[in-house]
């Protein structure tokens, strides 16, 4: 294996704060601008030329890893190279450098943007209103489900419970209970939704059953249809988790599948680097009859002109402040734009080859729950490890060694030392075949080999624990707990 | 590929998906080259009128603020753009230690020994204030603040509503424009899970009694709302008693980009972190003893905890966090007291110089302020905004929809960005008025 992460000796920036520096005197009332008894005493941050800040920060970022650095399979993700073009898109003053609340005369583009986009969404997700307001998938899902509460408490009902399958992304049960419903987990079978189960679950009671479909296991419900007539024909609504909308575009579509509310993540569609964490974007789309709760403003368009409309009485109201990530919304419409109809759907061709492959390839290796055909990712089971004395975790660990990422592990819960992989379809054949070499490599090393992983990275394996129990969040609270004793770098 | 897998074609893949749901393409135009796309585009985007191309007096929760070039070239590194949560640290150590720093920035910056590697924005920040109030004093009520953005307040509601918690808005004092402490007493009822109030609140004055609010809340969650800037010169709301901070620290770094992404700080106090939302890092070693930095307390979080996670949020703003550690290590100590002090000195000058014009007040509260203050005028608010537009500067932000007893009144805020020929032309345009 060639692969070696850098090992930087990086102090904490604030360390710089602990030598002794003489620093002018600063009279923070400013004369008198700011009262006393609100001023400020003393500013520990450092103050350090921008030479040494710019290595600092480049020697962090080479010990950190990227889609740009290599294969980042992490399943439920969708960690695809994008195109960069997007992110300069994005950086232009003409994006980057407008108010939110300038005259819409001055804005005019930007509107015209978003109104495109919700179009171009409308019929990838097969809905007919789009909002662009959520900023992430999580808040799409938080949307969604007031979206669901509002429909509900319109017809006079107030339904206490949402349903969600035990392969659900954890924020699925998480943003219903933010909305105030109680969810009920429904156990799979054979993977995929159990209709009876689901008969037997619903009731005048169930507000929503939330769904992605391919699910977290890759597999694509079949039975979507008698699933949606279920949760209908008990007057619930049906809502589309599109964390796994890659595998579709172009197939089939949330819409089709007479799913009535959908959230797209387009950080993982639609080419917006995840940025360590964020930003993303999760624009919500409905059917018709539940636009008139979307929240407001909506974007209006009349002979050229766009406005903006907040005369929505049924609107839920807002769920973040103005219209939403627009960065992200600008770097999906130049993706959606370069990409086109066919492109987009090559896309979802190339992410379900890809994942089929790999799958064939490793079949054997480890254990396949589900034998069936997958779509843009698929789950493994880490169980023959067990046998050698090796976990799921210790396998994702030495992928790191030989510079991969690791695929998600341990999610979702319904497989025993699951590993869920979701190549994209960004990867060449010659990067599929090279980790599916060194995947075949790991599971013949030796078990202390695979325990002791990573030692190629920058750090090795962590004490996990101590930093729960030591809660050092901060410089500050560091200072307070080692009270004086410094920090030694490396 | 499809020969390993035994297949004749692609679309073999798809046989899973039933006939009944099937989709023939998408109905979007054909794709296009990087060149068209960025000559559309280009095309399409210099419609809109950025604040480099012209004065804009805009504020009310996003502000127009210098960013060094070194932030950019430090935000661009591939690494760090194209990761994702660093799930596992031993390959994300750059991302982990960055949030470890940004997590330090915002601590020293507001007193708080815990902030979370970021929420979406100040709205959501709020939101989620709100409902953490809730999980920590119960209640049915929760008091706000009637200085606060509308935007803020009616995303609060929307959370609010979750926990079927009321908003109750607690009245600012008319002259001063500063907390009315006699109307928070009378509404501080038993059932109230805890108070918001803002420092500079969102009319622009600086509050001055925390200690008196504190005291008067007891055990009850005191949130804070700051403009994270302005701590460079103010107290910070940790040493007078605040539970939970929030705010945006779009300021540090990030471009408005017509209002998102911007960054929701989120600070508690200790004795909080278990019932507090978002992600943590923190400091601990490696198997060799080597300083390294993790996700912690996940115990909290939706992966693990469904529907009993504190918060649904998973995808946060790292990438933006990572900017407001860049950009407050460019600007130093020293560079952040100078540029809050400029903002100062800028708010006095301009202010100083609309209160002398013949219809005018600035500012409106008999108060200290940061950078952001009420005009109000003897002119209707749309025919400033219209004249001002005309004159090719962006006015303040109206006021009359979303305060009403502050009628013919708009919001400035002025920040390093003005020289003295933006606040020319604004006073100029301002004397045409007629």
């Amino acid at each position: 294996m060639t692969y070696h992460q850098a090992v930087h000796d990086v102090p904490v920036l604030f360390e710089s704060c602990e030598r002794p520096v003489r620093s002018e005197p600063f009279d923070a009332t400013l004369g008198g601008a700011i009262p006393k008894e609100v001023v400020r005493s003393g500013l520990e941050i450092p103050d350090l030329p921008e030479r040494d800040v710019v290595k600092h920060f480049v020697n962090l970022s080479q010990m950190n890893f990227g889609v740009d650095n290599g294969l980042y399979p992490l399943g439920s993700c969708t960690m695809k190279y994008n195109p960069k073009v997007c992110d300069e898109i994005a950086s232009w003053p003409t994006v980057s450098d407008i108010h939110p609340l300038q005259d819409i005369s001055t804005i005019q583009g930007a509107l015209r943007l978003m109104h495109e986009l919700e179009i171009a969404l409308g019929e990838i997700g097969g809905v007919d209103a789009v909002t662009l307001q959520p900023a992430a998938g999580a808040q799409g899902e938080f949307t969604g489900m007031h979206l669901v509460r509002a429909f509900h408490e319109s017809n006079g009902e107030t339904r206490r419970e949402v349903v969600v399958p035990d392969t659900a992304h954890g924020t699925n049960p998480a943003s219903a209970a933010m909305v105030g419903y109680d969810v009920l987990e429904l156990p799979s079978r054979d993977g995929c939704v159990d209709v009876e189960a689901l008969k037997a679950a619903v009731s005048k009671d169930t507000a929503a059953f939330m769904l992605t479909n391919p699910n977290t296991l890759g597999l694509f419900e079949r039975d979507v249809v008698e699933i949606a007539k279920t949760v209908h024909d008990a007057g619930a609504l049906l809502y589309y988790d599109g964390a796994n909308l890659n595998a579709i575009m172009g197939k089939t579509s949330p819409g089709k599948m007479d799913f009535d509310i959908v959230h797209f993540n387009l950080h993982k569609t639609f080419a917006t680097p995840h940025g360590g964490g964020g930003p993303g974007a999760g624009p919500v789309g409905v059917k018709r009859n539940l636009e008139r709760f979307l929240p407001v403003p909506r974007i209006a368009h009349q002979k050229g002109v766009y406005s903006l409309d907040y005369d929505r009485p049924f609107s839920i109201g807002k769920v973040r402040a103005f219209f939403g990530n627009f960065a992200v919304l600008v770097r999906a419409y130049a993706y959606i734009r370069l990409h086109g109809a066919e492109g987009l759907r090559s896309i979802s061709e190339n992410a379900v080859l890809n994942s089929n492959y790999i799958k064939h390839m490793l079949k054997d290796d480890f254990e396949m729950p589900f034998a069936s055909l997958r779509k843009h990712e698929f789950v493994l089971s880490g169980r023959p490890l067990k046998s050698k004395g090796v976990r799921t975790i210790d396998f994702a660990k030495r992928l790191l060694d030989y510079g991969f990422h690791a695929p998600t592990i341990y999610f979702p819960l319904v497989v025993d030392e699951a590993i869920m992989i979701e190549p994209t379809e960004t990867e060449s054949k010659e990067t599929l075949d090279a980790f599916v070499d060194a995947c075949k490599k790991i599971v013949k090393e030796d078990p202390e080999t695979l325990r002791n992983a990573p030692v190629n990275t920058a750090r090795r394996r962590l004490d996990e624990a101590k930093a729960a129990r030591d809660m050092v969040f901060s410089w500050r609270s560091y200072k307070k707990k080692m009270s004086g004793e410094r920090l030694s770098p490396a | 590929m499809l020969q390993a897998l035994k297949l004749k074609t692609v679309e073999q893949l798809f046989d899973d998906i039933p006939r009944a749901v099937r989709t023939d393409g998408l109905r979007l135009p054909e794709g296009i080259s990087e060149l068209d796309l960025q000559r559309e585009m280009q095309a399409m985007m210099s419609v809109n009128r950025p604040a480099s191309s012209h004065p804009t007096f805009l504020g009310a929760g996003i502000y127009h603020h210098f960013i060094p070039a070194a932030v950019r070239t430090i935000v661009s590194r591939g690494e760090f753009i194209t990761s994702y949560t660093p799930y596992q640290p031993e390959i994300s150590q750059g991302m982990l230690q960055s949030m470890f720093e940004y997590q330090s920035f915002m601590a020293e910056l507001t007193a708080m020994d815990v902030v979370n590697s970021s929420m979406y924005d100040a709205s959501t920040a709020l939101g989620e204030a709100v409902l953490m109030s809730h999980r920590i004093a119960g209640g049915s009520k929760f008091l706000i603040s009637r200085a606060i953005s509308p935007e803020k307040k009616q995303v609060a509601k929307v959370y609010a509503k979750g926990a079927d918690l009321g908003l109750v808005e607690v009245e600012y004092d008319r002259s001063t424009g500063l907390v009315d402490l006699n109307d928070l007493k009378e509404k501080l009822k038993a059932d109230v899970a805890g108070f918001y109030y803002e420092t500079p609140n969102f009319l622009g004055p600086i509050e001055t009694q925390a200690t008196d609010i504190r005291a008067m809340l007891g055990a009850k969650p005191m949130v804070v709302g700051v403009n994270p800037m302005s701590l460079a010169l103010l107290m910070p709301p940790g040493e007078s008693g605040a539970d939970i901070v929030i705010g945006d620290a779009q300021v540090f770094g990030t471009p408005m980009n017509l209002g998102g992404p911007t960054i929701g700080l989120f600070a508690c106090k200790a004795e909080h972190v278990r019932k507090m939302p978002g992600r943590l890092i923190g400091m601990t070693a490696d198997v060799e003893g080597r300083t390294a930095f993790c996700m912690t307390l996940q115990t909290r979080e939706q992966h693990i905890r469904r529907s009993k996670a504190t918060s649904n949020i998973c995808t946060n703003e790292a990438l933006l966090a990572l900017a407001a550690a860049a950009y407050l290590s460019i600007v130093g100590k020293t560079g952040l007291r100078e540029i809050a002090a400029k903002n100062v000195e800028n708010m006095r000058s301009l202010a100083t110089r609309i209160n002398a014009l013949k219809g005018f007040k600035a500012p409106r509260f008999k108060s200290a302020h940061f950078n952001e203050f009420v005009v109000s005028s003897d002119h209707l608010s749309d025919k400033v905004h219209r004249h001002l537009l005309a004159e090719g500067i962006q006015g303040g932000y109206a006021l009359d929809q979303a305060f009403p007893e502050l009628r013919n009144s708009a919001l400035y805020a002025t920040t390093e960005m003005h020289t003295r020929a933006d606040h020319d032309a604004l006073i100029k345009a301002l004397e045409g008025i007629r």
